[in-house]
């Protein structure tokens, strides 16, 4: 090996070298890989504006959690679940149309989050830092939730594998016999907040929901099989949250940003090298 | 599947009023669909054959009256094809495989799992087409596939929504042929259809019905112009050919017009 390729590689493993990076990069990766399982869901039930809804709602209760100096995970999860819990029955019941329910409920949320800030400025979290990620308030904390959470949908994905693929296939024949498909959109509703809840510090609110869509959307574009887009998916997430994350560090980005536009070139490149087949699967995608 | 004997009642509706909150749209039904009888209800769109569909399928709870089945037999359900999502990514195994129960916690198909889609497979004519992706599928072929789904679950019960809905003619035959084969197998079938010849004028029993039971016998006796008007509020003419009622849209340069006596 040259000596100018040597310098290359030592340049490209710095960033490893310091501890918040590593910790980023654990998040980010793994973030990566469950926004990219769950995304599939998100993807094939329609789901994307919930997705970027319920980030907002988060936001809030990241907000009152600080000010009211409570755990973050307990006091944005609460808020989260709560959120997505109250957007899904809403929905479902017809009360609201979901474009009005997630409309109100989240941004409602995001809003207060926003007075909290302001009012009290000296909440640990900048606005900033949520809004578009921070690897660098990443403690081993989050290192720990994200793996928590990635364990958790991971076992619900594979645990209640079919019933999930039914229900977001054909709810009402799940339902004739004998699914509970209710029941599965409420604990998708669930996975889906924790998963904003502990993605949410590298990528950042206003982001997260790209990386639910994205990641899913180019799996589609290569594949017509459930079980392959369901695997693809979050193997793509990850890859492109390690690309992105280690581009941000060298170019000095906004790791959440740069992570999101490998996943656009990732996507752009697919959709031309799938040609008709790919183009004619991602146009029925509901983002 | 458990064994309900032939003849003994698969459904019954006393009475069975449903609505959606609003005007009643199945009207006081008494029925009995007995073990292995396979039945037809033909009605205009709007009759209520669909809500009687999900209250046999327990989805629509009866405002009035009851029906019942055999405790613990298993229903299987074949929706209108027009309600599939055809862009959905699965493939025709992936289609079968979801309805059955898994026997480990790990979710991929295990080889007995897919020695019995295979089997399905074939028995259904769709052999070698478990990887294609279903809207690759002929019309015919993506009927199948979802009644090989509802068949996977071994049920006692086959309920099915317009199966020959928007089929071609060759299709609707191998359709029709396929629902004759399964019910002398034994199984019983329900079914809704617009397809007043090309499928209801061949099954053993057909309901006319319009909120409630206009008539209920073989169709023979049933598909009569008195009893079509009353259904469809239209004259319609009944031509017997072959010993086989054949149904025509009311056409007054057409003169062939009889009643079966």
């Amino acid at each position: 090996m040259s000596m100018v390729a040597l310098v290359g590689v030592v340049d490209l493993l710095e960033p490893l070298s310091f501890g918040f990076f590593r910790r980023g990069l654990t998040v980010a990766v793994l973030a990566g890989a469950l926004c990219g399982l769950i995304g599939v869901y998100v993807v094939l039930r329609s789901l994307s504006y919930i997705g970027h809804g319920l980030s907002h709602a988060v936001f809030g209760g990241a907000a009152a959690a600080a000010v009211m100096n409570v755990n973050y995970f307990l006091g944005a999860g609460t808020w989260g679940v709560a959120s997505g819990l109250l957007i899904g029955r809403v929905t479902r019941r017809k009360l609201l149309s979901a474009d009005a329910a997630i409309g109100i409920v989240t941004t409602a949320s995001f809003a207060a989050g926003i007075v909290l800030f302001n009012k009290f400025g000296q909440a640990r979290r900048s606005i900033d830092a949520v809004l578009f990620g921070d690897i660098l308030g990443v403690v081993a904390t989050d290192v720990y939730a994200v793996v928590g959470v990635a364990l958790l949908v991971l076992a619900v994905v594979i645990g209640a594998y079919r019933p999930l693929l039914y229900a977001t296939f054909d709810s009402e024949v799940a339902r004739v016999t004998g699914g509970h498909p209710d029941l599965l959109d409420a604990v998708l509703m669930v996975m889906l907040s924790l998963t904003v809840l502990v993605t949410m510090r590298v990528i950042g609110v206003l982001l997260i929901s790209a990386l639910l869509v994205l990641p899913a959307s180019i799996a589609r574009m290569l594949t017509d099989s459930f079980s392959r887009m369901l695997t693809l998916s979050p193997v793509i997430g990850a890859i492109t949250s390690f690309v992105g994350m280690n581009l941000s560090y060298h170019v000095n980005t906004s790791p959440g940003a740069t992570v999101i536009l490998i996943n656009a070139a990732v996507f752009l490149v697919v959709f031309l090298a799938t040609g008709r087949a790919g183009r004619r699967r991602v146009a029925h995608v509901h983002v | 599947m458990i064994l309900v004997e032939a003849g003994t009642p698969m459904l019954e509706m006393s009475h069975l009023s449903c609505s959606y909150g609003g005007p009643v749209v199945v009207d006081h039904v008494d029925l009995r669909v007995q073990s292995g009888e396979l039945v037809g209800f033909v009605g205009p769109s709007g009759s209520g054959k669909t809500t009687l569909l999900r209250a046999i399928l327990g989805t629509v709870v009866p405002i009035h009256g009851s029906i019942t089945k055999p405790a613990g037999i298993s229903v299987a359900y074949v929706p209108q094809v027009e309600t599939v999502d055809w862009n959905f990514p699965v493939t025709v195994s992936e289609v079968i495989v979801m309805t059955i129960r898994r026997r480990s916690w790990w979710p991929i198909t295990s080889k007995a799992e897919k020695a019995e889609v295979n089997m399905l497979l074939e028995r259904l004519g769709l052999g070698g087409l478990g990887e294609r992706h279903i809207r690759e599928l002929s019309g015919g072929q993506q009927q199948r596939v979802f009644l090989a789904r509802a068949l996977a679950r071994q049920p006692d019960l086959l309920v099915l929504d317009e199966p020959t809905s928007g089929v071609d003619v060759r299709t609707r035959h191998e359709i029709l042929h396929l629902l004759t084969d399964l019910n002398a197998d034994g199984l019983t079938i329900v079914l809704t259809t617009h397809d007043l010849n090309g499928l209801a004028a061949h099954l053993p029993r057909i309901v006319c019905f319009n909120k409630t039971v206009i008539a209920d016998g073989a169709p023979i006796d049933v598909l009569r112009p008195a009893v079509l008007e009353k259904t469809y509020g239209a004259p319609l003419e009944v031509l017997i050919h072959g010993g086989m009622p054949v149904v025509l849209d009311h056409a007054p340069f057409l003169r062939v017009v009889s009643e079966p006596a």
